[in-house]
């Protein structure tokens, strides 16, 4: 995903990439793919490097097309040499690296510990936080409603959340309203719906009718997905079935003690059930929704205004973190480095499972996918639009919303646009994107006529 | 005879013990496969799965895992991961310091009501309402009015465990025997001079018994407590490995708690009995 444009590639355009942001056009980036081209940045100087020379030939050549025309007249490595003569490109790039010292080095972030807060955790034993000059202690919190508190009570200065938290908290549902702000998504997919084991012939949801299914908060895209499963096979989830709200560890041991019937929850714990053999995986939530958000990192804005330069140097960190946690090669690495008590406090097999995508269902069968949990930071504001419209069509919002207006102050989609092209990273031009939830599209322009479009919704 | 008496209770104990163990040992054992999987499969998934290992371990595993903790009880991991002995300090600490504010307040504030028969029974319709109120339910307020969680468990621990105190000192002081401060009061004894060398050696007994109920409650509110906020003792230490659905290691928490929390009850039945004195 990290990008390192070569400016002095006559073929190059400097504008526009491709999936990955690698390469030009997305059939450049598939032969590329083949070719096995996409290879990550050496060092941060190599990747800033890039960054300037970008911007120093981009300041010359406003005009792409003149500058492919002069490189391929003059070759790049002449063009280089030439470039270097007048432009110092070295200094340039010491000078750009060197952004604003932190206010604030020693930081403390919470978290949950799921493998959702993979790039928060990572960043720590892997040395992220310390690449980008910060001194941070990663806490480990007893569940949703304390990390919320915590981090309003500034015990935190950022924390671990589940997506739709910050979105609820800047509204004031289920705490007083307090303005939070979301610089990146934690990781996207990566959860699942696991039955009892006595359900194993109880695939069809229509067939749920009266059963028990635990979720980890109310304010979760848990909660969401799972009330969206169910309404489209036709359950209604507030009258057909019984959702309790219950923190992961326990969700485990209920299955066990058959106190619910299955859940929707994050992952480890998943794999977990499925590991201490009292569960199996019925579906991936990606088969709901590929690509959707499950937790975020966020913090307060008043901590972002006090501390903008400590709030800048965490979301490089994170977002290097979650980029180097989004290739496959690494993610057995990360498993065991997260692993012990200080962190997860899982067996490593579990996490394993989870992060490279190879699994045991629970029914014998052992499967794989890839891209079972996967890490993108990017915080698209349709994301957020999308959890508002759940929220409205469940009654957690009553009223009238502006979607966009929301979104937008609680995704930080502007300024992780700047800090990444900054990294020589290339996040997308907008930050809205259609997507299908189950092979309904959303659109997020039409954000009030996708709530009213759902027939089973909560009657307000 | 006591001794002989001693010795027979003394064995009575090891044979309880053993029996425990010994039944707990055979419910826990491995039941053996219990579903044919392929090896590729089986390496995916746990013991409990694999060999029907019984979801609650055996006296060996306990044993084993305790001599692990034992042996390095102070090692320190970094904020999420301490050694036991690090996490009990953290958790007496706190119970030490909510507990003696409990008792700066409580004892002459006791001594005052007991003293005074109008706000005795002024007070008690609040005291009796406070007085049941469980930790957890505090917890929020706590969280939400303090804005720190450390200091908030020390605030549940001194609420919790002041109302016991509080009562048994007023009870104490109330009902020292009427005689003995009218021979005081003969003698012309003063005030403050009543209250220090007559009522309060009489009360003591009760001031103490009430002392030793308030740490027995401390030493309950701070596992919930710490379950509740993370970060560092004992219940932290249960909730983490909760966590991990170890239930080795809860058990050998729930050893200590008990241990320690006997040790704390010990200490203040010594000193109670330094103060009881003959009718």
């Amino acid at each position: 995903m990290s990008t390192f444009d070569d400016p002095f590639d006559a073929d190059r355009n400097l504008q526009s990439g491709c999936v990955c942001g690698q390469h030009r056009s997305a059939g450049e980036h598939e032969q590329a793919a083949l070719a096995l081209r996409c290879e990550p940045v050496e060092s941060e100087e190599t990747r800033y490097e890039g960054v300037v020379a970008s911007a120093v030939m981009r300041a010359m050549f406003p005009q792409d097309v003149a500058r492919r025309a002069f490189l391929k007249s003059v070759g790049a490595s002449t063009a280089l040499a030439a470039l270097s003569q007048f432009f110092p490109l070295k200094t340039a790039t010491e000078v750009f690296a060197q952004t604003g010292a932190p206010e604030k080095k020693d930081l403390k972030v919470g978290f949950i510990p799921i493998t959702c807060a993979t790039p928060i955790i990572m960043a720590a034993p892997m040395g992220f936080y310390a690449k980008h000059g910060l001194n941070v202690e990663v806490v480990k919190t007893a569940g949703w409603a304390v990390i919320r508190d915590k981090t309003i009570n500034k015990e935190y200065d950022a924390a671990h959340m589940l997506a739709p938290m910050p979105i609820a908290i800047s509204l004031g549902l289920g705490a007083n309203a307090i303005p939070f702000a979301v610089p990146a998504i934690e990781n996207i997919n990566g959860q699942g719906i696991v039955l009892a084991t006595k359900h194993k012939d109880k695939r069809d949801p229509k067939d749920w009718k009266g059963m028990k299914f635990a979720i980890p908060f109310d304010y979760s895209m848990h909660n969401y997905l799972l009330r969206y499963y169910l309404a489209e096979h036709g359950l209604d989830p507030d009258t057909d079935v019984q959702l309790r709200s219950v923190p992961p560890p326990e969700m485990v041991a209920n299955l066990r003690a058959d106190n619910i019937d299955g859940f929707l929850a994050p992952d480890n714990i998943c794999q977990r059930a499925i590991y201490d053999g009292v569960g199996f995986m019925h579906l991936l939530s990606k088969e709901i929704w590929d690509g959707h958000p499950c937790c975020s990192f966020a913090a307060s804005r008043e901590f972002i205004t006090a501390a903008p330069n400590s709030f800048a140097a965490l979301t490089r960190a994170i977002v290097d973190a979650t980029a180097y946690a989004s290739k496959a090669e690494n993610r057995k690495q990360i498993a065991e480095a997260i692993a012990p008590a200080n962190y997860i406090n899982a067996p490593v097999t579990v996490l394993e499972q989870v992060l490279t995508g190879t699994y045991a269902d629970g029914l014998g069968g052992v499967k794989t996918d890839a891209k079972r949990v996967d890490f993108d930071p990017f915080p698209w504001q349709s994301f957020a639009v999308w959890m508002l419209t759940q929220m409205k069509r469940w009654g957690q919002i009553k009223g009238d919303v502006d979607y966009k207006a929301v979104a937008e102050q609680v995704y930080l989609a502007t300024d992780t646009k700047k800090l990444m092209t900054e990294m020589g990273l290339s996040p997308p031009a907008s930050a809205y994107k259609s997507f299908a939830v189950m092979g309904k599209t959303f659109d997020p322009a039409k954000p009030e006529e996708y709530t009213a479009s759902f027939k089973i919704r909560k009657s307000s | 005879m006591t001794s002989s008496l001693r010795l027979r209770a003394g064995l009575v104990s090891i044979v309880l013990l053993a029996a425990f163990l010994g039944i707990w040992h055979l419910a826990t054992r491995s039941t053996g496969a219990t579903t044919t999987m392929s090896p590729e499969y089986a390496k995916l998934m746990g013991l409990t799965a694999t060999q029907g290992k019984s979801a609650l371990p055996g006296p060996l595993d306990v044993g084993a895992k305790l001599w692990e903790h034992l042996r390095r009880p102070f090692y320190d991991n970094g904020p999420n991961d301490k050694g036991l002995g690090i996490q009990l300090a953290y958790s007496i600490a706190r119970v030490g310091i909510g507990y003696l504010l409990a008792v700066l307040v409580a004892i002459p504030l006791g001594f005052l009501i007991g003293m005074s028969p109008l706000l005795s029974k002024a007070l008690d319709p609040f005291i009796q309402v406070l007085k049941p109120i469980s930790p957890l339910a505090w917890m929020p307020l706590a969280l939400y009015t303090i804005k720190d969680s450390s200091i908030s468990a020390i605030f549940v621990i001194f609420i919790c465990s002041i109302w016991p105190m509080l009562l048994n000192t007023v009870f104490g002081v109330a009902s020292v025997r009427k005689e003995w401060i009218n021979v005081a009061r003969t003698l012309e004894v003063g005030t403050i001079r009543r209250a220090f060398t007559v009522i309060l050696p009489a009360a003591a007994p009760t001031i103490l018994t009430g002392m030793r109920i308030s740490i027995g409650i401390a030493w309950l509110v701070i596992v919930a407590a710490e379950m509740l906020v993370g970060g560092t003792g004992i219940g932290y230490f249960v909730w983490n490995e909760w966590n991990n659905l170890s239930i080795t290691n809860v058990i050998i928490a729930i050893l200590l708690i008990g241990v320690v929390g006997m040790l704390l009850d010990q200490i203040l039945a010594r000193f109670t009995r330094m103060v009881t004195f003959p009718e």
